[in-house]
Formats: structure tokens, C-alpha cells, sequence
């Protein structure tokens, strides 16, 4: 398998916790632009998937590269979110005793380091910037309101619109709509398909309705590894996905 | 109009504080020195040195305020930075004495005398020039936090653990610096001060100038801290403190982001100690005790930790209160201290500040209801019911400029 064109190339990656073997030898493969759903029961590694690509966690054996050419087991969670991979958690982590217009700035796209923060002003760019964002994910009217104050589906799309913020290659997504109304579900699948047209995205959902909406190629985790992959039908109807979600 | 007002009260809050501070300056020393001791404004030279010492304490809770309230970082070991820039003064002072010393050497303080030093230690040469003694009091601090925090950060020593190594560290000072080879002047310290700049240190005049130079200094530090808590990086900060993985993965170094914070606080922490040392005449090893440090932290949450002027109000309460309590019933005050932490960590978990801040808008939102009710006698009766709900919610904004402090990690 070639890794050039692929913006995230996972090969023969495991890793154990206390000799729980959570990922096992897994490979998966995302083209870029593609915008991928993962789907798995509880336990099947699709957090620590995420957990590895984005340098929390170090594999034991396995390569995993990001735009073709980047070692991401050599980075950390830092260096890796500079590189353009944003990540959001299955719980929404949002900056709470901030306002919302606060929480885009600090996720904004610019330098990392203490002191251009201990001096900087918001430039006229940056204030469009965040008022673009605060459009797409509807909480414009909100804007100097603490983000402790949002409904929790409120809170999902604030996280979501700093991942935007982060202007990332790859976007990480668990769980983007536990905890939502079906309207907002809907809206939500909405705005991923939007951002998909110009980012590579993975989904972790458990909602088949919201995957179906995504209409994109579905990939099954069981134990670790890759089960099935596909379209949503397919991985639905192969026998072996079946037995996993509804037990032997 | 009243959020906006609102907006603008954490901040005339700082002004307000750093005013009283200046006016405290200049106002004390004039009460002590101009006016006639029988007259009924004169402030007695005991309480000018008293307060100046309780400026000082007010300086290393708001350092302490800064990691702890705004960063999350629970010191335990505070009072260790404090005690260094305290060093380094004391060290300036004793070079001061020369040969007015008890056995007369002109290079050698009386305890090297007395040990048996044939020559002044490396570590003390410079210490004679006041210039180096101050970079000193903001270097030896700040390097040592430095190195700490690169190291402590860095591993994600986090919580519990954080403060306990902060514990350990003072601890260890406490006993390297009871040594007498190490050179400090082990168990007595250092003391006997004469010159300060060449002015007498016991004389009104002296006194009075470091008074008001630590209520300067103290204005200064409000100054700067509400300039970094107001900042991008204050918000990353509070940001740290709330939710660190979320900044990681935003591409915020974390680690940096506390290393900065708890250094600028060590250094704050060494000057408060460097002004300490010639208000009260002696600097010991047992500055370096570990219960200093923890009587710092109740000093910032009786206050109201996470805000500025919050551990300023509860070092200068306290201390008030046990000078007056040891006054009093000396065997009790530690027992009315550790009574004070648990009444105010029960049942006020803001600290003064917080309940000021809560009182207050209550008492706005029944006014804001009062008003409203006045207006709608002549018109709708929904109204009113309206303009309460909307005063009712605004704590929120006042919430905003204070951030909410968490439970300690």
C-alpha cells in the first residue's frame, strides 16, 4: 500500500494496556479529503485509535503517518495539533469560565508560544475570522456568553467550531452527536458534510441514523481491529458485524 | 447598561486597589514622621512596620493567587521563594554591617567569625553592592522555579502530587539552610542589621521608606497580574487550569504555558521576602517552614482565591487578626486558623471576595426587581416579571470577570 496521497496511513499498529491488548494490529487507511465513519462496539479501540494518532498515546509496534511522510509516534499531542490535526473529545471540553467568543480565540490558527500571547491584540482578521466560525455553528447571538452556560449539543458544535478555528488537515470527531435532539443530530450532520468538503474528517458514532446521513464509508472496529469496511450497507449486512453488535 | 457597568467593575475593582495602595504610600509615612506623636492622627512607628510586614505577606499570597487561583497550580512551597529573595537581602545587609560587626571583621559577618571561616564563601561575593543583591532576590527565585517547573511540568506531575513535591522542597531548603557549613548562618539566620543603602534600618525615617516602598511594589504587582490575566495568555491560562488536554490539542504547550506563570510567581514570591527581611530584622531558616507556605494558601482562599484583590484582603485580615489573636489567646491561634480554612472552605467557597461579589448581586437584582415593579404600576404586568428575570441572570457576567474557581486538584 503506497502511504503518498493518504492523509492518515495507520499499518500493523498495537498497543496493550496491562497486557489488554486495545489495538490490535490495525490498518487503516484515509485518502485525502475523504471523510471517514467508525463504528464499533464499546471497548473496540476507536478512542485509543484517536488517542494514538493524536500523541497521547504511543503504540507498541506499528507505523502511523500522517500526509503520507510524517512519523506521528515521533510527535506529541502539541507539535501534532500544529501539524493540522484537530481532535474532538466523545465528552465535550470546552473552556467553561470563558466566553464562547474566547474559546474560538484561543483555538484560533497563529503562534503557540507564552509571549506573542502575553501581547497580543485581536487584529480585525482574526475578529472576522471568529465571527465566520461563530455563523457556521450557529451561536453568534451567544458570543459573550460563558461556555459553562450551553446546552450540552451547544457545547458540541463549540467544540467543533474550534477545531475550524485550528483550520486543521484532519479532523478527529467522537462522538459529535451523543447527547442531541434529532433536529440538532440532523444539523450537525449537516455541518460536517460541509466541513468535509474541504478537510479530511474521521466520525466515531454510534448513531446508525447520523451515519446513514453522513452517506460515507463506514469502518467497523472489533477488538482493535479493522472488522469490516465500506459502505454502510455492506458493513451492515456482513454477517460478522451482526454477531459483534448483537452478540453470539 | 448595567452589564456594561458591570464589565467595568472587576476592573475599577484593580484601579481602586492599586489607588488606596499609592495613597497608603505616601499618607502613612507622612502620618508617622510629620505629625506630633500626641496628636490624634499620628501613626505609631510599630504599626508602620507592622503593616509594611503585612504588605509583604499580601505581595506572596497574590503570587501565590497567580498559580493557584488563575493556573491551578496548588503551592504548597511558596514561602521557600519568599525565604530566598529574603536570603538575598538578608546577605546585602550583613555585607552592610562591616566591621561594626561583634568581633569587628570588616569582610566577614560575625557568624563566619565565630565558625571559623578563614575567607568569605564564593556564594557571598557581589552581595556587598546592592544592585547585585536585588538581581539576586529576582534571579535565585526564578531559577530555582524555572528548573522545577521545567522538570515538574514537563513529567505532568500534576495535583496532589505537584503540591507535595512543592512541600518537599521547601522542606528540604528548611534543613539544608539549618546547616551551619552551608554558609547562611544555619540555625540563627541572619540579623543584626545596621545600613540599608546607607540609612539607619532601625530609624523612622527607614522604616517609612520601606513602607512605602512595599505598598508601591504590592500597587505595581496588581498591576502586573491584572495585565497577564487580562492578556491572551491569562485566558490560556484559566484555560490550563480548566481543561489542559483541550489545550494540548489545540497546540498549546501546557507545560510552558504553567512554567511561565509559576516562575513570574517565585519572583514576585522573592521580592515580597526581600522587602520582608529589614522590616522585621532577621531572616531564618524557619521561613522555610512548611507551614508558612500553607498559611499562605489560607491566606488567598479567605480571601477569595482566583481573583486579585481577593488574597491582598485575606493576608492583611489575617495577619490583623493573629496579631490581635496572639495578642490575646497565644496557645489558640493555630487552632483559630485551621477553624478559619474550614469555615471558609464550607461555607465560603469564594473567599470574601466571592461573597462580596454574590451579596452584591443579589442586592442588584432585588433593586433592578424594586425599580421595575415601580415602573409597571401604570403598565403591563408582565414587564416587570421580565426586567427581574433578566437582572437575575446577570450574575453571569459578573461571573465572567471573576472566573470560578475549581475545587483544588
Amino acid at each position: 500500500m503506497s502511504k503518498s496521497n493518504t492523509i492518515l496511513y495507520l499499518d500493523g499498529v498495537s498497543v496493550s494496556f496491562d497486557g489488554f491488548r486495545a489495538i490490535n494490529s490495525l490498518s487503516l487507511v484515509l485518502d485525502k479529503g475523504e471523510m471517514r465513519a467508525i463504528i464499533g462496539p464499546n471497548g473496540a479501540g476507536k478512542t485509543t485509535m484517536m488517542d494514538i494518532v493524536t500523541g497521547k498515546t504511543r503504540p507498541d509496534e506499528g507505523e502511523v503517518f500522517f500526509d503520507g511522510q510524517v512519523d506521528l509516534t515521533k510527535h506529541d499531542e502539541a507539535e501534532i495539533a500544529m501539524m493540522g490535526i484537530g481532535r474532538k473529545f466523545q465528552k465535550p471540553t470546552v473552556f467553561e469560565s470563558h466566553t464562547i467568543e474566547e474559546n474560538l480565540m484561543l483555538a484560533l490558527k497563529g503562534p503557540r508560544s507564552i509571549f506573542p500571547a502575553l501581547f497580543h491584540r485581536r487584529s480585525t482578521a482574526e475578529t472576522r475570522q471568529i465571527d465566520d466560525i461563530l455563523g457556521i455553528i450557529r451561536l453568534g447571538d451567544k458570543r459573550n456568553e460563558l461556555a459553562a452556560n450551553l446546552s450540552h449539543g451547544q457545547k458540541q458544535w463549540l467544540e467543533i467550531g474550534m477545531l475550524l478555528a485550528q483550520d486543521p488537515k484532519l479532523l478527529l470527531v467522537d462522538e459529535p452527536v451523543a447527547g442531541m435532539t434529532d433536529a440538532e443530530t440532523e444539523e450537525t450532520a449537516r455541518l460536517l458534510k460541509d466541513i468535509a468538503r474541504d478537510h479530511s474528517v474521521i466520525v466515531v458514532e454510534h448513531d446508525m441514523h447520523f451515519v446513514r446521513e453522513l452517506g460515507v464509508k463506514v469502518t467497523c472496529l472489533h477488538e482493535g481491529s479493522v472488522l469490516s469496511e465500506g459502505t454502510l450497507d455492506f458493513v451492515s449486512a456482513d454477517e460478522r458485524v451482526v454477531e459483534v453488535y448483537l452478540g453470539r | 447598561m448595567s452589564g456594561r457597568f458591570f464589565a467595568a467593575g472587576a476592573d475599577r475593582r484593580i484601579a481602586i486597589t492599586i489607588f488606596i495602595l499609592l495613597a497608603a504610600a505616601v499618607i502613612v509615612p507622612l502620618l508617622n514622621l510629620a505629625v506630633s506623636p500626641t496628636s490624634t492622627f499620628y501613626v505609631p512607628s510599630y504599626i508602620v512596620a507592622l503593616t509594611g510586614k503585612y504588605l509583604c505577606y499580601a505581595l506572596l499570597a497574590l503570587a501565590l493567587d497567580l498559580v493557584w487561583g488563575y493556573c491551578g497550580i496548588l503551592s504548597l512551597g511558596h514561602g521557600a521563594f519568599f525565604a530566598l529573595g529574603g536570603y538575598a537581602m538578608g546577605m546585602y545587609l550583613m555585607r552592610q554591617i562591616g566591621s561594626r560587626g561583634v568581633y569587628g571583621n570588616p569582610i566577614l559577618p560575625d557568624f563566619m567569625v565565630f565558625l571559623n571561616y578563614k575567607e568569605l564563601p564564593w556564594f557571598w561575593y557581589g552581595f556587598d553592592h546592592f544592585w547585585f543583591a536585588g538581581l539576586m532576590v529576582l534571579a535565585v527565585p526564578g531559577l530555582l522555579a524555572f528548573v522545577f517547573g521545567w522538570f515538574a511540568f514537563r513529567s505532568r506531575v500534576t495535583g496532589v502530587y505537584l503540591s507535595i513535591i512543592t512541600q518537599a522542597m521547601t522542606y528540604a531548603l528548611l534543613l539544608a539552610f539549618f546547616r551551619n557549613d552551608m554558609g547562611f548562618g544555619g540555625n540563627n539566620g541572619l540579623t543584626d542589621f545596621k545600613d540599608i543603602l546607607g540609612f539607619n534600618v532601625q530609624a523612622d525615617a527607614t522604616r517609612s521608606a520601606l513602607f512605602a516602598a512595599s505598598a508601591v511594589t504590592l500597587a505595581l504587582a496588581v498591576f502586573v497580574t491584572w495585565a497577564i490575566v487580562g492578556s491572551k495568555y491569562g485566558k490560556l491560562l484559566m484555560a490550563v487550569r480548566d481543561a489542559e488536554s483541550r489545550t494540548r490539542f489545540l497546540g498549546w504547550r501546557a507545560e510552558n504555558v504553567k512554567l511561565f506563570a509559576f516562575t513570574v510567581s517565585a519572583v514576585m514570591a522573592g521580592i515580597a521576602g526581600a522587602l520582608y527581611v529589614p522590616q522585621v530584622g532577621i531572616i531564618n531558616p524557619g521561613e522555610f517552614e512548611p507551614a508558612n507556605s500553607i498559611e499562605v494558601v489560607v491566606w488567598a482562599a479567605v480571601g477569595g482565591r482566583g481573583t486579585i484583590v481577593g488574597p491582598i484582603i485575606g493576608a492583611l485580615l489575617v495577619n490583623a487578626g493573629k496579631s490581635w489573636f496572639t495578642g490575646v489567646l497565644p496557645e489558640f491561634w493555630l487552632f483559630a486558623l485551621g477553624g478559619l480554612f474550614v469555615a471558609v472552605t464550607l461555607l465560603l467557597p469564594k473567599g470574601i471576595i466571592g461573597m462580596w461579589d454574590s451579596w452584591r448581586g443579589n442586592a442588584r437584582a432585588l433593586r433592578a426587581a424594586s425599580i421595575a415593579e415601580e415602573a409597571g404600576t401604570d403598565a403591563d404586568v408582565t414587564p416587570p416579571a421580565k426586567i427581574v428575570r433578566s437582572a437575575a441572570t446577570k450574575p453571569g457576567d459578573w461571573s465572567a470577570a471573576s472566573p470560578e474557581p475549581q475545587p483544588a486538584e
